[in-house]
């Protein structure tokens, strides 16, 4: 397959791009792969961090090496919503455990899998910074903070609602 | 009420939107530093101020600036370090949620005084929806005549660009922030050359942390004299922690450094005491990188004085007995929960977050979450304390940036304060998969193996 970003998103590149210095132009590499990973399918296939790589001059492999090092970026396919549930220490303490059983209990997937009707991915997650606020999890640009069994139950059915309606 | 100098105006509805801010006396320090005074002086009135950096290590602010080169016709810079990913550390988060204004006003000033046209903030990419809130805030500084070219007629360009991070815990070390930056992978450089001679793009650089930057508005406004006399001792103004675990208050609070332990964590002010009206058993008061103290080294030191919430008073006793004020993040533990079991999951993190370019971090750190994770099981024996030991003793001062460090001292601090408690889940492995050592008489007389 091969992408190709429509002129608004054309314009969200150039805009992340004149940040840098002429000629500095791969700084806006980590912007640009978000750009492309929220774009598309939450997910950076190899087609698409090579079409980021000619969009900024430099080598796929110059992709590749930083797409496979920072958590965010996903190098396999992913449910619509990702699940990213904390389980670190502060979260640990303050009762993550239970609440990642329940999400597996519930969606009946473990941590890494994805739904079967692709609508829900579960991933472990290391601090998110919301220590205060735990248990947590990210779900696309948002925290869930304070999660109960109950808030749990309602968010698993406020998405699956976006997606029967 | 403590004194508050940075999160003073919170709450008053609306601050995140400049006119609110400007009503409120925003910006006035930019007035003052650019139409008053000069790059120099505002470097001397940081260095007065004692202002140390809140990032974790404390170091001296002022010092740090007046080290950054001035080759003729390279462009220096200045970062703001806003990757916050340290366990137990969201104070950052708070700031820039609600008071952005705020950090712009101070990274206008912070510019000026190093010299620095374009700006940036490394924010870490979790941080989403408060990357909208701060691309808002510069639009609107910049409407409003505070960024761009020619601030306030005196020919000063400065410009603030905000850059996401992608997950990544070690790219809030700042060699590894400027690699990031540069689109790359987040390796720590080795140092020399320091940022201050080479950072990005090979440039002069200092980097901040966001708190240290907020902090200079309040030093421009009241003069660095008067800030200084905040605090106690080289401990000087404000200091944001973010509170959390068993307690009754969670949150970011700001302390002048001269309450103790013990009135932070019971007073209603703070954290409003334990969570239930259980009993304290521990605290990790400065991040989770930072030594794990018990109950009673934490309120009093060896000595027996009062334990202050400050640099020298946390650190009073060294490693042996004592811990570090760190980034602020104060992780209390209950008297339900298992030092084996925090313990493992920091150690994850750190495997987890280990750049892997050396190998006593990138092997140590697995080695210890596995070992970890056989006790925490049932399945350790007591020569694996001793290995753990051995192996954080191995990271330790071996590696090419400090996370090596970071991920050995919890480890250390765990073994040396609660020793028994790890000999009492190898001794019990079936009965300490069901219940908890508790608060069974630990580490008294304090033990330091060798
Ligand atoms: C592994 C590691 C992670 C760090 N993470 C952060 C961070 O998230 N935020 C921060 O301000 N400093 C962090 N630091 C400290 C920075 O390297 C640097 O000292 C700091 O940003 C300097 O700012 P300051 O002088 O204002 O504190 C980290 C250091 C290490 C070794
Ligand atoms: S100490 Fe760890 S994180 Fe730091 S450079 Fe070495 S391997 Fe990377």
């Amino acid at each position: 397959m091969t992408y190709t970003f429509n002129e608004t998103q054309m314009t969200e590149l150039n805009r992340l791009v004149a940040h840098y210095p002429e000629g500095k132009q791969k700084s806006a590499l980590l912007p640009a792969l978000h750009l492309a990973q929220d774009s598309f399918d939450g997910w950076l296939p190899t087609e698409l961090m090579d079409y980021v790589a000619s969009l900024l001059h430099i080598e796929p492999i110059e992709v590749y090496e930083v797409a496979s090092f920072y958590s965010m970026f996903n190098l396999k396919p992913v449910g619509k919503f990702i699940f990213e549930v904390c389980q670190t220490g502060p979260c640990m303490i303050s009762g993550s455990d239970d609440i990642i059983a329940y999400i597996q209990q519930q969606l009946a997937i473990k941590p890494g899998e994805t739904t079967q009707d692709g609508v829900f991915t579960l991933k472990l997650v290391e601090c998110l910074g919301a220590c205060g606020y735990a248990p947590m999890m990210q779900v696309g640009k948002i925290f869930r903070e304070h999660l109960t069994k109950e808030k749990v139950d309602s968010i698993i059915a406020e998405y699956r609602a976006t997606v029967t309606k | 009420m403590g004194i508050k100098l940075l999160l003073d105006k919170a709450n008053v509805p609306g601050i995140r939107g400049y006119e609110v801010y400007r009503r409120e006396g925003g910006y006035r320090s930019v007035e003052k530093a650019l139409k008053e005074m000069n790059p120099e002086s505002i470097v001397e009135e940081v260095k007065k101020s004692g202002l140390r950096g809140r990032g974790g290590a404390g170091f001296p602010t002022g010092m740090k600036w007046s080290f950054i080169a001035k080759p003729e016709g390279v462009p220096r810079h200045l970062v703001c370090n806003a990757d916050e990913s340290e366990p137990g550390t969201f104070k950052d988060r708070y700031l820039m949620e609600f008071l952005p204004h705020l950090l712009l006003e101070g990274l206008i000033v912070s510019s000026f005084a190093l010299g620095a046209n374009d700006t940036y903030i490394y924010i870490r990419g979790e941080y989403a929806w408060i990357t909208d809130i701060l691309e808002e805030a510069i639009n609107e500084a910049k409407a409003n005549g505070w960024l761009g070219k020619n601030i306030l007629g005196t020919g000063f360009e400065c410009n603030i660009y905000v850059h996401r991070g992608a997950g990544a815990y070690i790219c809030g070390e700042e060699t590894a922030l400027i690699e990031s930056l540069e689109g790359k992978r987040g390796n720590p450089r080795i140092k020399p050359p320091f940022p201050a001679i080479q950072g990005v793009w090979q440039r002069p650089t200092v980097v901040n942390n966001v708190e240290t930057l907020a902090a200079i508005v309040p030093i421009i406004n009241m003069g660095g004299e008067e800030y200084a006399k905040i605090g106690v001792g080289r401990s000087t103004g404000t200091k944001l922690i973010s509170a959390c675990g068993n307690i009754n208050k969670p949150g970011v609070y700001e302390i002048d450094m001269t309450i103790s332990v013990e009135e932070f964590i019971y007073s209603d002010e703070y954290c409003g005491g334990i969570k239930g009206g259980k009993q304290l058993k521990a605290c990790i008061p400065g991040g989770s990188s930072v030594p794990i103290l018990p109950a009673n080294l934490l309120l009093k030191t060896a000595t027996g004085e009062t334990r202050y919430m400050n640099y020298e008073s946390l650190s009073d006793g060294g490693f042996a007995t004592g811990s570090m004020l760190g980034s602020g993040g104060f992780i209390v533990l209950d008297e339900d929960q298992c030092i084996v079991k925090n313990t493992l999951t920091l150690a994850r993190f750190y495997r987890h977050e280990s750049c892997g370019q050396c190998s006593p971090c990138r092997e140590g750190t697995g080695w210890m979450e596995k070992i970890l994770h056989k006790i925490e099981h049932g399945h350790g024996t007591i020569a694996d304390i001793d290995l753990l030991w051995d192996i954080q003793r191995k990271i330790e001062g071996n590696t090419i940036c400090p996370l090596g460090d970071a991920a050995a001292w919890p480890v250390a601090a765990a073994i040396r304060h609660f020793r028994d408690e790890f000999e009492w889940h190898i001794n019990n492995p079936v009965l300490s998969q069901t219940s908890n050592f508790g608060l069974q008489h630990y580490a008294d007389p304090i033990h330091v193996p060798a």
